[in-house]
């Protein structure tokens, strides 16, 4: 039963899905000018004028983090290896305590627009600052270009253009190449015209339509199998042809292979450290961590981690459904024939359940062609996000405070970081078409590491040590930058293997797919090292005035 | 650079606000709930994440129906997750707020004085320790 083949249906849901995406885009770019209006300063542009809600602020960092890789990716996981999917559901929503209980409300009141704010505080600035903005920069970069790449595969999917056939005229590739630049060029402007303010609108109104499409599914999947959670995963595991195999651990992570035990051995270590990656990481994401300076005081930024965490925690619930729902009504040899990695398994879906509770093929178009929009928007306030937090750290952390010395205007910095943002979209659509035909779904996984290798240890250290000093701020980001990056490019993603994004060369030496479980530990320990091996000392004084800034809020911006 | 050294004769009073008791119990009331509260969410996810690699027999136990002990072992996740950002805002509200919103007042205050006082020979010392980071929290 191959839907997405059967031409009315394609017609219709094509139409659908492009009117439904181009209203999307009308109400944001409406939403983004009315931002521009209320843009005036430069908090206004960075931080939204640090004037939302504690419940706006938890849907915006909801928008903001739950990306195509969560909706799609975790659908996919589940439906295609059962449980496993599920490991990085939990990893994601975990990593919130970290954010909640050692960063948010003290980042909140002693940095004012970057991350490297707070990392700069009793720092010489110009080394810290470029060390910060080179690592907002590279995890921001690695990131866009995982969402953009798979932008570009979605449409294909899911307009349903194969190789062969024609959608406006353009073929499978053109279609992927145009669908790159149309995100470039959207995320572009949100966040040239809209900064902060529009962004964040964005994200909320994505953060909506996302909790909506994946409740509304949810509801269908559960009615389908009488609310009995039992029977939708035993119809599951039966589909799957894997039987009681596909409830458990092991599909995908940590797989035993029979008779060799290194080999067994590298793939459960490969488990733990993404495991650990996940949940570090996040506290430690550029795109993340900007979201808490939109709110006015420590005591709201709690209160959107906690909205976040209820947003985000009900989200991953429903993948539950969504993924086992999936293998359960669609089944893993429908997906595959879609999509081998399985992303096409939440529209896919969509379009069975349209068939079955919303009177047949045209039902099944509609709901698939609202699910697809949503994919879409899901896309799209991710990506403003993450061109957001990379602009302000090149323009706030690099121009002003590391070029000019502090010495810039408002404006000035201001202008810097719309052009930034024109120049970080341009390059990321370039890299993007380069890469569109690489298997680049690590790269997700490689941003969360580099995030927990280099930037959160220089947080906590900076936060938390006394002694903490430049030398073991900028030991901790490089380090730990460094040896994320250093061991993927040596892993079996990047070569040596048939799913490497370079599958004809091999250079891989480095067994395991997620460098976390060495780089997390050599982050810590470089800024460790680089401390207590620094000539001068911290500075008590400034010390004092970032804990006292940080604990009470004294003179927060 | 241990505490110990000589008071410095130019105390700022940022030194005196983090040297003062009511500081020194905010900071033990905030590093007393999330060290030891991030220690043990994190070992109780490690043992998840510890338990699905290694041991599998146990995780595929069945419960009740097709539910096995992976699954709850998952949502109790969820379940730890929203119980430990719930207790932690109970926390916040009750203990760390008013003693940091009395602590802010006193340094703002304290701020808006020894800026009012910049002119004051007697009182200058104080204020010359303002740093251009110090001088911009009392905006």
């Amino acid at each position: 039963m191959n839907i997405l083949a059967a031409e009315a249906g394609d017609t219709t849901a094509r139409t659908i899905t492009i009117a439904l995406f181009l209203a999307f885009v009308a109400v944001t770019l409406g939403i983004t000018i009315w931002a521009s209006r209320q843009t005036k300063s430069a908090t206004d542009f960075y931080a939204g004028g640090r004037s939302f809600t504690g419940f706006q602020n938890g849907m915006a960092i909801g928008g903001d983090y739950m990306s195509a890789a969560s909706f799609l990716g975790i659908a996919g996981l589940i439906a295609l290896y059962g449980y496993d999917g599920f490991l990085y559901s939990i990893g994601f929503l975990v990593a919130w305590l970290v954010a909640l209980l050692l960063v948010a409300e003290l980042m909140r009141n002693s940095g004012k627009y970057t991350m490297a704010d707070v990392l700069a505080f009793r720092m010489r600035q110009k080394p810290v600052r470029t060390a910060a903005a080179v690592s907002t920069i590279t995890v921001s970069i690695f990131y866009l270009l995982a969402q953009m790449v798979g932008a570009g595969a979605l449409v294909a999917l899911l307009l349903g253009i194969r190789p062969g056939q024609t959608f406006l005229g353009m073929d499978a590739g053109t279609a992927k190449v145009a669908t790159i630049i149309l995100v470039g060029a959207l995320m572009i402007i949100y966040v040239t015209v809209g900064g902060m303010k529009g962004t964040t609108y964005v994200q909320i109104v994505k953060a909506f339509l996302l909790m909506g499409g994946a409740l509304v599914m949810s509801v269908l999947v559960f009615a389908a199998y009488k609310f009995n959670l039992s029977a939708l995963l035993g119809d599951a595991a039966q589909s799957s042809g894997k039987g009681d195999a596909f409830l458990r651990p092991g599909q995908r992570y940590g797989v035993e292979a029979e008779g060799d035990a290194l080999k067994t051995f590298y793939s459960k270590m490969d488990l733990l450290s993404l495991g650990i990656a996940l949940v570090l990481g996040t506290a430690g994401l550029p795109h993340i961590l900007i979201r808490f300076y939109t709110v006015p005081t420590a005591k709201t930024a709690r209160k959107s981690v906690l909205w976040a965490i209820g947003i985000i925690g009900t989200f991953y619930l429903l993948t539950l459904a969504l993924g086992f729902g999936a293998a359960a009504l669609v089944g893993s040899a429908n997906i595959t024939a879609q999509d081998r990695a399985g992303n096409t398994a939440a529209p896919q879906l969509a379009e069975a359940l349209g068939i079955r509770y919303l009177g047949g093929d045209l039902g099944g178009a509609t709901l698939l062609a609202i699910i697809a929009a949503v994919a879409f928007a899901t896309i799209l306030a991710v990506v403003a996000g993450l061109t957001l937090a990379s602009s302000s750290s090149l323009a706030h952390d690099f121009y002003a405070n590391v070029l000019k010395g502090g010495q810039t205007s408002e404006r000035q910095e201001v202008n810097v970081a719309r052009i930034s943002a024109v120049g970080i979209g341009a390059v990321s659509i370039v890299l993007a078409i380069f890469a569109q035909n690489l298997n680049v779904a690590f790269l997700v996984a490689l941003a969360f590491a580099v995030a927990a290798s280099g930037n959160l240890p220089a947080i906590l250290y900076s936060l938390f040590w006394k002694r903490f000093t430049t030398a073991g701020a900028v030991a901790a980001i490089y380090g730990g930058l460094g040896m994320a990056v250093l061991l993927v490019f040596f892993s079996p993603v990047v070569s040596g293997a048939e799913t490497a994004m370079f599958k004809n060369a091999d250079w891989q030496w480095f067994p395991l797919s997620n460098p976390g479980i060495i780089s997390i530990p050599f982050g810590f320990l470089c800024g460790w090292l680089g401390t207590i091996l620094s000539k001068e000392p911290a500075s008590e004084e400034q010390y004092a005035e970032l804990e006292v800034r940080a604990l009470t809020g004294a003179g927060a911006h | 650079m241990s505490t110990d050294t000589p008071v410095d004769p130019v105390p700022d009073r940022y030194r005196e606000v983090q040297r003062s008791a009511e500081f020194v119990g905010l900071r033990k009331a905030l590093r007393g709930f999330v060290f030891p509260m991030t220690a043990a969410f994190f070992l109780w996810y490690a043992l998840y994440v510890i338990l699905s690699a290694y041991a599998r027999g146990f995780m595929g136990v069945k419960l009740i129906g097709n539910i096995n002990v992976a699954l709850v072992f998952g949502l109790l996740q969820f379940v730890s997750t929203f119980a430990i950002a719930w207790l932690y805002a109970r926390y916040a509200d009750k203990n760390l707020d008013p003693v940091s919103d009395r602590l802010r007042a006193q340094v703002e205050a304290g701020a808006a004085r020894s800026d009012a006082a910049r002119s004051d020979a007697a009182r200058s010392d104080a204020a010359t320790s303002d740093t251009a980071t110090g001088s911009e929290a009392v905006k």
